[in-house]
């Protein structure tokens, strides 16, 4: 066991962990953060995307030691202190951007690291910038529709479709 | 002007809130306190006898609680089969034992042989790696024709064979469909394969059983589309646990698509472990255990025939399929080659004449069992197929070959013993001719030829029968079950209702459509209603979520109970404004007497229900509270047109899908928000049986698509934007609603079109010889069809 620290949305968190322990074993098991969630075992769906240090990861692909003294960032910080959805998750809700919800979490963070590199992301952009997120409920229509919103393009061309 | 609340609106959906801000609570973010680990060892071979299973060094690695094999479940029943088939003699399906735990051989991949618990899970794995296993492998079978061959290995030893059954429908035109193809003009047929797919919803299935010593209840959190359906198969069959001493409970559930209708043993393992060890037990599966254990779907291998007169009239139809049912049976398997696909041969068309043969078959692999359409995207792919195949071969239109076959007066009673109430195709399909703009091929192919590219047009029907299903009917036809559905309606003192459903919401969006139709009914704001479900404790009866039947049976239960409180509350409001029950209104929320300027609000009446001062206590009981059972009387029929234009590169073989358009039929809609994403996804999963998934065994039965690295799941940048119609309505006649269901018509309807326009595109450039290539269509098959 060796205890590792970092800051996980704007709070100091650390514990003590297995060298084995994957990032998104602390974020759920150790701190609570169930949003983080955990799809596949081969790295592929892309449900337990966070930013670490402002980029996104897959954090079951991550040693929660490897990111010892980082800037973590999870869906559970996206919001404002009064609850109030940010932009991109206000424009998921808005265009029917989930179902299950249980991929969402990490299209969000997905989609704002994408923002964050590429403002106006072209259809195209989005769908290829997702190829590391698997959703099954929406055959990614509103997904795509609601990071375009979100990046103050007019989908209501799209609204009809 | 679209509404802004009630039926017909879209607001946005109330469920949202939790998902977008990590704040769901899905089974595995439950913790017990005190919770033990369960990891299986699972077989990694298809077939073999079970000599030993040796746990004693295993039993003694650190952290471990109690190691379970199938001695552990002497006593304990087998893992049910909710639906009994009669074969075309008259005999029942033969069905063997599904034990919990693997009893004396291994039957498939991924079959549990042992179950290790312990303090963490890290332990129980570790400890797993040291129970040692005497298995003799045995030859496995994988190919359904192979399994059913004079001298097959069996999959049983204690059955006659590997075939489950062989079923004949209509058994009694069996002879007449056989001579209308001696007078047909043209017979048209086509062998093809309904490719074996995973549903993969992106929550894998997790357990948590609980047991309190002192009461002697039992508990278990599931991943279930239906969780009174696992208190009744587990506690009465598995188990022996009544129903009063069993909660079952579903929280928020990441998908489901079918595989998670099911009972499986790992809940009934969870269960059972949580008593004997005396404390919580939790069991997460990893993808892989997914890939291995949750059912599979579709597998068949069909042959199909269509006779034609010399008018291009459809005489007669005939199929011969082979459906695999993996090696034991899964639920629901034996109803889906069968009921749910055999009555949906006749499709949009009113051929006379219909003979489908299924013989299920066991084989070394996965219980498959019903996925997104069960039984509805095989019938409709086959025969939209064979159709397209008509068409080309008789050098029509194939749009004009279907118009002219297809049904026009409702109620039409077919062939295949089913009654569709209501319907237009005509109408859905210049719906489609207008959102794809079909008038448009042929300058778009012109222009991806200039490109370098092949382009392709694919259109095709579909019918399918949802709201499963009236009881006395599926009875008879050999359900285990009643396929009813149930709700509580409870309103409170203050107003405010909550309403208790069996129906279940694994992505559907229940918490934001099932009050939009409360609302309408009593005028009063959505927000006042709060859906509950997914709780045994909570929710007196259920069936649960699948063959979208949740707003067309649960809906109709709703109503039912909805009305009743309507009841009650008018005598209560007549009581309070001293008039005649029979003269009161109810509108926007305020009870009137009518024809006078009297009215007393929603909530005095609810009010006056909990505090009975002034009340009529001789005629009725205090409190507003009712629950109503809704046993439909038929099955619903959404139906509708597709069509999808695919690129094809000639120098790779891939297939781009370029557009994609849909025109349904749903009856009424409730929230055309909702509605537009289940077509969405629906099409989206269609898209991916058609070009991408395809779940592999070698001939030795091992699984080679057991991860997201081996098994293509669509990905965003694999389909494209769809256009997706619902304005064509013909409301179902027989629900109170008159709505169809949606949630598997995209799934259903997408399939065909793809491939017919592969096969156009192919066609169009000289390919007259490629008639069908098999799903997926895979770069590989199509460059080899191109090249051939």
């Amino acid at each position: 066991m060796a205890k590792v620290s970092m800051t996980v949305n704007g709070k100091a968190a650390s514990a003590d962990v297995e060298g084995r322990t994957l990032l998104v074993s602390f974020l759920r098991e150790e701190l609570g953060l169930t949003g983080v969630h955990v799809g596949c075992d081969t790295s592929q769906c892309g449900a337990c995307v966070v930013h670490v240090d402002g980029k996104a990861v897959k954090s079951c692909t991550m040693l929660a030691l490897e990111a010892e003294g980082s800037e973590v960032a999870t869906i559970e910080g996206q919001a404002a202190e009064d609850g109030s959805l940010n932009t991109i998750q206000a424009a998921f809700q808005e265009h029917h951007g989930l179902q299950c919800g249980f991929c969402t979490p990490g299209m969000v963070m997905s989609a704002a690291a994408l923002l964050k590199d590429n403002p106006k992301p072209s259809e195209q952009e989005i769908r290829t910038y997702l190829e590391g997120n698997l959703c099954r409920c929406t055959g990614y229509h509103n997904i795509v529709k609601s990071i375009m919103a979100a990046s103050g393009q007019d989908v209501s061309a799209l609204a009809a479709e | 002007m679209p509404k802004d609340s009630g039926i017909g609106a879209s607001p946005k959906r109330r469920e949202d809130v939790r998902f977008l801000t990590g704040n769901g609570n899905y089974t595995d973010d439950i913790n017990a306190h005190g919770q033990a680990y369960v990891h299986f060892l699972r077989s990694d071979i298809a077939h073999g006898t079970l000599n030993s299973v040796d746990t004693t060094a295993a039993a003694a690695m650190p952290g471990v609680v109690r190691i379970f094999t199938a001695a552990d479940f002497e006593g304990v029943g087998g893992v049910p089969c909710g639906w009994e088939i009669t074969d075309r003699h008259g005999n029942a399906m033969q069905e063997p034992k599904h034990p919990v735990l693997a009893e004396g051989k291994v039957r498939h991949v991924g079959e549990p042989i042992a179950a290790v618990i312990a303090e963490s899970l890290e332990q129980a794995r570790d400890a797993a790696e040291a129970i040692e296993l005497d298995i003799e492998e045995l030859p496995a079978v994988v190919d359904m024709k192979a399994a059913v061959a004079e001298g097959s290995v069996k999959v049983h030893d204690d059955l006659t064979s590997n075939l489950c059954y062989d079923w004949g429908f209509v058994e009694e035109n069996r002879e007449a469909v056989n001579q209308a193809f001696q007078d047909a003009a043209h017979v048209t047929s086509l062998e093809l394969v309904n490719n074996r797919l995973v549903a993969n919803p992106m929550e894998p299935r997790v357990a948590i059983g609980e047991y309190n010593r002192s009461t002697d209840d039992s508990k278990l959190y599931t991943t279930s589309q239906n969780p009174h359906v696992i208190r009744l198969l587990m506690g009465a069959f598995v188990l022996g646990i009544p129903e009063h001493k069993l909660q079952v409970v579903s929280p928020d559930v990441g998908g489901g698509f079918g595989t998670k209708i099911f009972h499986y043993a790992e809940e009934a393992f969870c269960t059972f472990a949580a008593k004997a060890c005396n404390r919580p037990v939790k069991w997460t599966s990893s993808r892989s255990e997914a890939f291995m254990s949750d059912a599979h779907g579709r597998d068949h291998v069909t042959k199909i025939e269509l006779a034609l007169d010399a008018d291009n009239n459809f005489t007669a139809l005939r199929t011969d399929t082979y459906a695999n049912m993996g090696a034991y049976l899964s639920t629901f398997a034996p109803s889906v080659p069968t009921w749910l696909h055999g009555t949906l041969m006749a499709g949009n068309y009113k051929t006379p004449l219909i003979y489908v043969n299924v013989k299920a078959v066991f084989t070394n692999t996965v219980p498959v069992d019903a996925y997104r359409g069960a039984g509805r995207p095989e019938a409709t792919f086959q025969l939209e197929r064979v159709v397209d195949k008509a068409a080309r071969e008789l050098g029509v239109d194939p749009i004009a070959l279907r118009r002219q076959n297809f049904i026009t007066e409702f109620p039409y009673a077919t062939p295949v013993a089913v009654e569709y109430d209501t319907g237009d195709y005509h109408a859905t399909m210049d719906k489609l001719t207008e959102i794809a703009d079909l008038s448009g091929f042929d300058a778009r192919r012109k222009a991806s030829v200039a490109n370098g590219k092949l382009r392709g047009l694919g259109v095709n029907c579909y019918i399918e029968a949802c709201g499963i299903a009236p009881s006395n009917l599926v009875g008879q036809l050999g359900a285990r079950a009643g396929l009813y559905e149930s709700a509580t309606v409870r309103v409170n003192a203050t107003g405010g209702l909550v309403v208790m459903t069996g129906s279940h919401s694994h992505g559907q969006g229940h918490e934001t459509s099932f009050p939009q139709v409360i609302a309408d009914m009593i005028g009063i704001d959505e927000g006042m209603i709060e859906i509950v479900h997914g709780d045994t404790s909570k929710v007196p009866m259920g069936m649960g979520t699948y063959g979208s039947r949740s707003l067309a049976v649960g809906g109709s239960a709703m109503v039912r109970a909805t009305e009743k409180i309507i009841a009650k509350a008018k005598k209560i409001a007549a009581h309070l404004m001293e008039a005649a029950d029979a003269d009161i209104e109810l509108k926007d929320g305020e009870f009137s007497v009518a024809g006078t300027d009297k009215s007393v609000a929603w909530g005095d009446v609810t009010l006056a229900a909990y505090v009975p001062h002034n009340y009529p206590l001789e005629d009725i009981e205090p409190g507003l509270e009712e629950t109503a059972f809704y046993d439909p009387a038929n099955f619903t029929y959404p139906s509708g047109a597709y069509a999808c234009e695919v690129e094809v590169d000639p120098d790779t073989g891939k297939v781009s899908i370029e557009r994609f358009s849909a025109a349904d039929d749903f009856g009424n809609i409730v929230n055309p928000m909702i509605v537009d994403g289940q077509v969405h996804g629906g099409i989206g999963q269609g898209i991916g049986q058609a070009l991408l998934e395809g779940c592999v065994y070698d001939e030795d039965g091992q699984l080679l698509s057991a991860s997201f690295m081996d098994y293509a799941m669509p990905r965003a940048d694999d389909v494209p934007f769809y256009s997706v119609d619902h304005s064509c309505q013909t409301p179902c006649t027989h629900n109170p609603l008159g709505v169809k269901g949606c949630g598997e018509a995209g799934a259903i309807g997408s399939p065909p079109s793809v491939v017919n326009a592969v096969v156009d595109a192919l066609q169009s450039a000289g390919k007259t010889d490629v008639t069908h290539i098999d799903m997926p269509l895979s770069p590989g098959r199509i460059w080899a069809a191109l090249n051939s």
